[in-house]
């Protein structure tokens, strides 16, 4: 039975009035898209390499974070454990040419340029919440496209049960990876249902223009449902396989952090609470968010977990 | 060293300033906004940095005494627990106010599920009955029981550790530093006591 409770709202949290009353542009502007229009992106500037990428589906009308703060507070273990540092440090990775290599239960593996790829999937951007299990969080508008769209093209087989991503392994220049903080290289997964959900992207930019070294380019994961750690930076392999993939987080601290890592209020982190998060960008006075169960996305995702104990499968 | 007093209250000055220069910094930055994307956290952590690093200062300032032999270090033991307690006052201030927004309900729901906030609370409940009686009054009145008391401050620099240990996620690389500095500190009076017990019973 799905009990609905009474959403704790704050007045910081309800549309301003003047966005509210523009809906009818925003509608108009929907109507035009689905007329093969090109909209300007409503992320940044229309000077960068997406300024004309589509709005797509699922995209949120919400008030966008400083591209500034996105791109200067990263988790990146890869390069660093302080989130600053990180920005100075993956200036040295080279994210061109760029692979990806395809294997596992599927009829067409193979190593596939990143141009390739891009060629076949054609970008949107989409404005989604990031929430981070530090309970922080983001608006972020996207640029990518369906990971579905691109996996179904190397035709997975009927084994194909979850889907694995490996981060690029290279300590000479991904300095963190010096250091055993976690098991490298990164390693995440997805069940293929969860792989195959449309609001699931494989992102190559962010604010109309290309991803930043530190926010995961040139290819990067977004599961908008779920905690920011399953959203892999920096993918160079994709497998498709019939068992769950053993993913970072969960080899280091597995008490701790689980494979589906779905944000959730009513579970909180063995050691803090996940029921409230700070929005990056208010005020040092604006209280904190009350997080919502599936990050906001439930109506689209919560059936995909229908019967299952989310406490025990954290 | 053979200074005056007024040297002395010179140096104090200066000591005395040195030690709000942090502050100074982490307010300059917030009112110039140049705290990054995440200035709660900001201020939190700096804060806690401090009292920290101001509770390693004063627990290094007998053992200065009793390598070099010399009294002046115990001169700014005061006033280093004092700017301690103030970091630390600061830190649980911007947790309460900042962090939480004043709000019961938040307090209610969040420090219970976090271990590490309630070693943080005991180690600031620790830090209350000494800064309480740092006045030089409170030190005679108090006696020998005020020896005693200040004890405490050990139990609160490992209390401190294990809020900290407790708090980070993986590189525990900034808490072991910590760990280090206080175990030196800390084992420098064991051994003293030591040597003075075995003395003693050699008498």
């Amino acid at each position: 039975m799905l009990i609905k409770t009474k959403a704790n709202i704050l007045s910081s949290q309800i549309t301003d009035r003047a966005v509210f009353e523009s809906r009818r542009e925003f509608i108009k502007a929907a109507t035009a898209l689905s007329a093969g229009l090109m909209l300007p992106s409503p992320g940044q500037a229309a000077t960068g390499k997406y300024a004309d990428a589509p709005v797509g589906p699922y995209s949120a009308k919400l008030q966008v974070t400083d591209r500034e703060d996105v791109a200067n507070y990263t988790n990146y273990y890869e390069f660093s454990t302080n989130k600053t540092d990180s920005t100075v440090l993956a200036k040295a990775l080279k994210t061109a040419p760029w692979t990806v290599e395809v294997t596992g239960e599927v009829e067409k593996p193979g190593v596939y340029n990143l141009e390739d790829i891009l060629k076949d999937n054609p970008v949107q951007e989409r404005i989604y919440r990031f929430r981070c299990v530090e309970a922080w969080s983001m608006v972020v508008p996207w640029i990518g496209f369906p990971l579905g769209d691109m996996l179904k093209r190397f035709k997975p087989t009927s084994k194909a049960k979850f889907v694995e991503f490996t981060t690029l392994n290279n300590p000479e220049i991904m300095v963190g990876q010096r250091s055993g903080v976690l098991d490298w290289p990164y390693v995440e997964g997805l069940r293929i249902d969860e792989a195959m959900h449309p609001l699931t992207m494989m992102v190559t930019g962010m604010y109309g223009d290309e991803l930043p070294n530190q926010n995961g380019a040139p290819l990067r994961l977004i599961v908008p449902w779920k905690y920011g750690f399953k959203s892999i930076k920096a993918i160079v392999k994709i497998r498709f396989m019939e068992t769950m993939p053993e993913t970072a987080w969960h080899k280091s601290a597995p008490g701790e952090y689980g494979f589906y890592a779905n944000v959730n209020p009513e579970v909180p982190h063995p050691r803090w609470s996940q029921s409230r998060e700070r929005v990056l960008g208010g005020s040092i006075f604006t209280p904190k968010r009350e997080t919502e169960k599936f990050n906001g996305y439930g109506e689209e995702v919560a059936a995909l977990y229908s019967g299952m104990d989310l406490k025990q499968y954290f | 060293m053979s200074l005056g007093k007024k040297s002395w209250a010179a140096i104090k000055i200066i000591v005395f300033l040195l030690s709000l220069t942090p502050f100074a910094l982490l307010v300059n930055d917030g009112l110039n906004d140049q705290l990054g994307a995440n200035p709660i956290e900001t201020l939190h952590f700096g804060f806690g940095d401090w009292a920290l690093r101001f509770l390693c200062i004063g627990l290094a300032l007998t053992p200065i005494k009793t390598i070099t032999g010399q009294g002046w270090p115990i001169r700014f033991r005061r006033m280093m627990g004092l700017f301690a307690f103030f970091y630390a006052s600061l830190h649980l201030l911007v947790f309460i106010v900042l962090d939480l927004s004043l709000s019961w309900e938040a307090f209610k729901d969040e420090v219970p599920k976090s271990p590490y906030i309630l070693m943080g609370l005991l180690t600031y409940l620790l830090l209350v009955p000494l800064a309480a009686t740092s006045t030089q009054k409170m030190q005679k009145r108090l006696g020998r029981s005020w020896i005693k008391l200040h004890r405490l401050v050990y139990a609160a620099g490992l209390t401190a550790l294990v809020h900290y240990f407790w708090l980070v996620k993986k590189d525990y690389t900034e808490p072991l530093i910590y760990a280090v500095a206080i175990s030196i500190l800390l084992g420098m009076r064991i051994i003293v006591y030591c040597k003075r017990t075995a003395k003693l019973f050699s008498l």
